[in-house]
């Protein structure tokens, strides 16, 4: 026995309480930072857009936000398995022409097209997670793969048309309601729905409590009899849904099936919304509710740096610098507490 | 010992092949009712293979496993789970993030009563939290609160929640392969003492062990095996350490006996 080895030795009790401290604190504040964060950022636009501190503005803000946080849904329940889905966007792009085309051009009733589309992006979930969960590819691979079918398929089912005039079906959750002097889409609330019923299931179910421990440790989660396979399919058909009715909204919102949508910013701001809302990419620990706020922030930026005058271009770069600088504070959070 | 008791779990014959490699050649093994039955081997000796098979990780080519008496056959863990076997492994298998109730309760999630757990699958997490508090206080492990991520315990106190949540669900006997493998001293004692107290509550405990002192400490009767066969079963009474290793490492009759007149004198 060393003289070294003895302090720890005789009291471990301090020890433990200092150790359990730390790690509340840093737990606290992981939940706190993105809210902290939010603010901050719309401090900083406030003062510098007259613009920016309006009601309009915000609800303008949330409806922009609807499509990429509801896809955020998603995404935050493949990070939490320690996965990632780079084929959202596309794969949305797919489900929103699937459903407008059948709707106009085919003459399919608008609520079925609607099913179909979502079906549709559901059955790419369903071939993401069998690919990952049955022959155990890595996601990144798996969804680049995917990401790239759906582009294909997406041109080749369109024929690089755009179709308009969507029936009034397609439409509703496009729609506005007045409250409080600022005008909200359904397609935000049907967002706040998600989140609440993606909220539920994850905190309050055995299947939420699954998610995580099989993104935190499969192989535990094997032993003590989770059914690691279905848990993973699960979560990526879920988050097929999720991309199917991100497609609605899309559609709904811009009022067009447009084949060149969603190639571009959507997945990296699906990404970012979750990392900045504090989910590891690690898997295992995150919140839903986290990502809702981290949603929110991308939209702040993206439509602060718009009123500061920021050329599109920048505000690449500035969501790029974004999501480094989140992903870096989540590695160096995790560095310590292990 | 006793032949008249039925032991709990029982086998016979156990042949594992691996491609040429004969992992189990004929391995026995038994445990009787209330005791801690070590495994102990050299590497290669079929220690880890011959436990395995008594957990339902693999199937033996041939041979049988009688569980009170009664022939059985484990396609997976599930199966031996399901029985009331339960494994503690080495490793810490345990999901760091989540709380320690959440970790005793993983894959057996209690659900409230009625039309809201059933519709609604919601989550008794008080009633898991109270069951889990009361599991740690009868096994005496001491922990802040149940609702503490287990990343935030010492490996001892991992280790602790492991036992426990084999403990709580074995309704037969639990298997501990190595289970203070990744632990310093200090925390393998507490660990130890746990498996100690696990014993004393009236559940059997097979033991698999690389740790001599451990496993005399600990053990009612020790299995030694060699070459994928239990060549002896000795008790921390009958045998020395160094005999237990001679048979181990396979020393000869001759060898053995010169060890055996030479100990007493010493």
């Amino acid at each position: 026995m060393s003289a070294t080895t003895e302090p720890t030795a005789t009291d471990p009790a301090p020890r433990r309480a200092r150790v359990l401290d730390a790690a509340q604190r840093v737990l606290g504040a992981q939940a706190v930072a993105p809210l902290i964060a939010l603010v901050l950022t719309a401090a900083f636009f406030s003062v510098k857009s007259d613009a920016f501190l309006h009601a309009q503005n915000f609800s303008l803000i949330l409806q922009q936000v609807m499509v990429v946080g509801v896809l955020a849904v998603g995404q935050t329940l493949v990070i939490l398995t320690a996965g990632i889905d780079l084929s959202v966007g596309t794969v949305m792009a797919f489900g929103q022409i699937v459903m407008t085309k059948l709707a106009v051009a085919n003459g399919v009733p608008p609520l079925l097209a609607i099913a179909l589309g979502i079906l549709a992006c559901m059955a790419f979930g369903l071939l993401n997670g069998a690919l990952v969960a049955g022959i155990r590819l890595p996601a990144f691979i798996v969804t680049l793969g995917t990401f790239n079918i759906a582009l294909a398929l997406t041109h080749a089912y369109s024929s690089d048309l755009t179709y308009s005039n969507l029936p009034s079906e397609l439409l509703f959750f496009g729609r506005t309601f007045r409250v409080a002097g600022a005008d909200f889409t359904y397609g935000v609330v049907l967002m706040l729905v998600i989140y609440a019923v993606a909220w539920y299931l994850l905190t309050q179910t055995a299947w939420g409590r699954h998610v995580y421990a099989v993104g935190d440790n499969p192989e535990a989660a094997r032993l003590t009899g989770v059914s690691v396979g279905r848990v993973l399919l699960s979560v990526y058909v879920s988050a097929g849904l999720c991309v199917g009715i991100a497609a609605m909204l899309l559609a709904a919102r811009t009022e067009l099936g447009d084949p060149n949508a969603g190639q571009t910013t959507e997945n990296l701001d699906s990404i970012t919304a979750v990392v900045l809302g504090g989910t590891s990419l690690f898997g295992g620990r995150g919140s839903v509710l986290g990502t809702l706020v981290g949603a929110v922030i991308v939209g702040v930026f993206r439509n602060g740096l718009t009123l500061v005058g920021v050329e599109v271009i920048y505000q690449y770069l500035v969501t790029g610098v974004l999501i480094i600088l989140a992903v870096s504070i989540d590695q160096l959070v995790r560095r310590r507490r292990v | 010992m006793s032949a008249a008791v039925v032991p709990l779990l029982e086998a016979r014959g156990l042949v594992k092949r691996f491609g040429h490699v004969t992992a189990l050649a004929g391995a026995d093994f038994d445990l009787l009712p209330g005791e801690i039955s070590a495994i102990i081997g050299d590497n290669g000796a079929g220690k880890s293979t011959l436990i395995k098979a008594l957990s339902g990780a693999l199937q033996p080519d041939a041979g049988e496993i009688r569980l009170d008496g009664e022939r059985t056959t484990f396609r997976s863990p599930r199966d031996a789970r399901l029985v009331g076997i339960e494994t503690v492994y080495q490793d810490l298998a345990v999901a760091p993030a989540l709380d320690i109730a959440a970790n005793v309760f993983l894959g057996r999630e209690r659900r409230r009563g009625g039309p809201i757990g059933r519709l609604f699958r919601l989550l008794d997490k008080r009633a898991m939290r109270r069951d889990a508090e009361r599991h740690f206080e009868e096994l005496g492990i001491r922990v802040q609160s149940m609702a503490v991520a287990v990343e935030s315990l010492s490996g001892g106190q991992r280790q602790g929640v492991a036992v426990a949540r084999a403990s709580a669900w074995a309704r037969r006997l639990v298997i501990m392969d190595e289970p203070t493998a990744a632990l310093g001293v200090k925390e393998t004692g507490q660990v130890l003492d746990l498996i100690r107290r696990v014993r004393d509550r009236g559940l059997p405990v097979i033991l698999i062990s690389h740790d001599m002192p451990h496993v005399f400490d600990l053990a009612d009767r020790i299995h030694i095996m060699r070459l994928g066969r239990r060549v002896a079963v000795v008790t921390p009474q009958s045998h020395t350490m160094a005999e237990a290793v001679a048979i181990m490492t396979g020393a000869t009759q001759g060898e053995l006996e010169r060890a055996m007149t030479k100990d007493p004198t010493s």
